[in-house]
């Protein structure tokens, strides 16, 4: 009996002690940590993703109070996670230039591709390029097993009818798992401001990648676009037209001179709707003016 | 001098003969988890050196001036884990205040130390070999030394290895299996001295 008493108050007692002594130790050792890391911490979508090139959300929490990184890198975060890091900071929010994914290929999807042969094999991008340069008859083009939207963990990529990839721009956030995937690095993260793009990857010559392409969105190295650019953004690497987003100020000029339909410009019918409505008001006015020149001329 | 013979004696037999990790095989996690960057091993080396030295001394204490005299010898093993995780607690609180960095780089493995079965191995061992209080300070000292020493020899390694070519499916973690099972043979020569 008494060894069981024994045992309960002994390991009491030390249980005790250690507990009281770690309780001194901590007040006595306690490191102040800026509260304000904890509550930026809260705000961060918690995704770990590393899209703001800090390993995991807590570090990038206390780069920004530390050492003063930007409050904008946070892709999945968005703007309104720029806007409370901004209000804990003291500083002034500024708008992230998003970034989304931009696919370099429109091959047309499961119809209109070219095939060389049926590829049966695994279900991977991967697998599918290595039997001999892919089933597409372009070498460079998407070959459909998706790689690219099994990668996405943000649901912003999604499968059409037809097996082509379409974007979602509202659920990307330019993570870059996707480009990552895609063994022909088809695919790019281009600031969404950006609207102009060449939906082509093909080094081929211009008569072997349209005769390849099944959707006529090949570039054929006819080299118009990079005449046409007014900022010299379009050059040419190996007879392949490439867009400097740098320089691009998405004018949509290349688009209208490009043979194929390799450059989308989706902002064509706005553009040509304004420049309508600009041409009609012009009419107007030089009417108007005759008008009144000739009331003039009267009175 | 028959004293520091005794003393020489152990400090080879605990860092080299009978070492904790490659001989023994304890504390097996820290050995391979920790030993990617010379800087978080030698770290980790001394932090262990500490705890081992410290959880000795209190372990043979509490053993022998409250375990034995109350007849309660089985409470040995949950005894001594209190006592190891209370101290990995202090150190733990000890490093964070007074060297933020090494407390970055140790990162999980310092609470880890308190489940680390080398720590509670020393005490354990300390007691069934019947050492005296010094000695048992001694032991506990030299079986950090000898863990430090192989974790910086292991991180010494694969530092270099980092840069080798290798096979993509010999990167990494396989790698470092094959290269502790070469130590612990090298480690196997050491079983053939004699005083």
């Amino acid at each position: 009996m008494s060894i069981l008493i024994y045992s309960v108050l002994t390991l009491g007692a030390l249980g005790l002690i250690y507990g009281l002594g770690l309780a001194f130790a901590s007040k006595k050792f306690h490191v102040e940590i800026d509260p304000k890391i904890e509550s930026i911490n809260e705000i961060l979508p918690s995704a770990n993703c590393g899209a703001c090139g800090y390993p995991g959300c807590a570090a990038y929490a206390e780069a920004i109070v530390e050492k003063g990184a930007e409050i904008n890198l946070c892709a999945p975060g968005g703007d309104e996670v720029i806007k409370h890091v901004a209000e804990i900071m003291g500083m002034e929010a500024t708008t992230a230039d998003r970034k989304v994914a931009i696919i370099h290929c429109q091959s047309g999807g499961k119809d209109n591709t070219n095939f060389k042969y049926n590829y049966q094999g695994i279900e991977t991008c991967k697998a599918a390029i290595l039997v001999s340069g892919g089933p597409n008859a372009c070498n460079f083009g998407c070959v459909y097993q998706y790689d690219c939207v099994k990668a996405c963990k943000f649901d912003a990529l999604h499968i059409d009818d037809n097996g082509m990839i379409i974007v979602n721009n509202d659920n990307c956030t330019g993570c870059g798992a996707c480009a990552i995937a895609c063994p022909r690095d088809l695919i790019e993260m281009v600031s969404i401001k950006k609207r102009v793009h060449i939906l082509c990857a093909s080094h081929d010559k211009g008569a072997v990648s349209r005769k390849a392409c099944g959707n006529n969105t090949a570039c054929i190295a006819c080299t118009l676009c990079v005449k046409k650019c007014p900022v010299d953004a379009i050059t040419m690497d190996n007879n392949l037209a490439i867009i400097d987003y740098d320089k691009c100020i998405v004018c949509g000029m290349c688009a209208d001179v490009c043979p194929t339909a390799a450059i989308f410009d989706p902002l064509k019918e706005v553009r040509a709707q304004k420049k309508a409505a600009a041409k009609a008001d012009a009419i107007k006015k030089k009417l108007e003016e005759q008008k009144s020149e000739e009331n003039k001329e009267e009175s | 001098m028959e004293f520091v013979g005794k003393i020489l004696f152990m400090a080879v037999m605990a860092i080299f003969v009978q070492n904790f990790v490659l001989m023994r095989f304890l504390g097996l996690c820290p050995y391979i988890g920790v030993s990617k960057k010379l800087d978080s091993a030698i770290g980790m080396g001394m932090a262990v050196i500490f705890v081992m030295t410290m959880a000795s001394t209190f372990t043979w204490l509490i053993h022998t001036y409250l375990l034995v005299p109350l007849h309660i010898e089985f409470l040995q093993t949950i005894a001594f884990i209190l006592t190891i995780a209370s101290l990995v607690q202090l150190v733990e609180m000890v490093i964070q205040k007074t060297a933020p960095a090494l407390y970055k780089s140790l990162g999980v493995f310092l609470p880890l130390i308190t489940t680390n079965c080398a720590v509670l191995g020393v005490a354990i061992l300390n007691i069934q070999s019947e050492y005296n209080f010094i000695f048992a300070i001694l032991n506990g000292l030299f079986a950090g030394i000898g863990f430090t020493l192989v974790l910086i020899l292991m991180a010494g390694i694969r530092e270099r290895l980092e840069r080798a070519e290798l096979p993509v499916s010999m990167k990494g973690m396989p790698i470092s299996m094959i290269v502790a099972g070469s130590m612990a043979l090298a480690f196997l020569g050491f079983s053939g001295l004699k005083f």
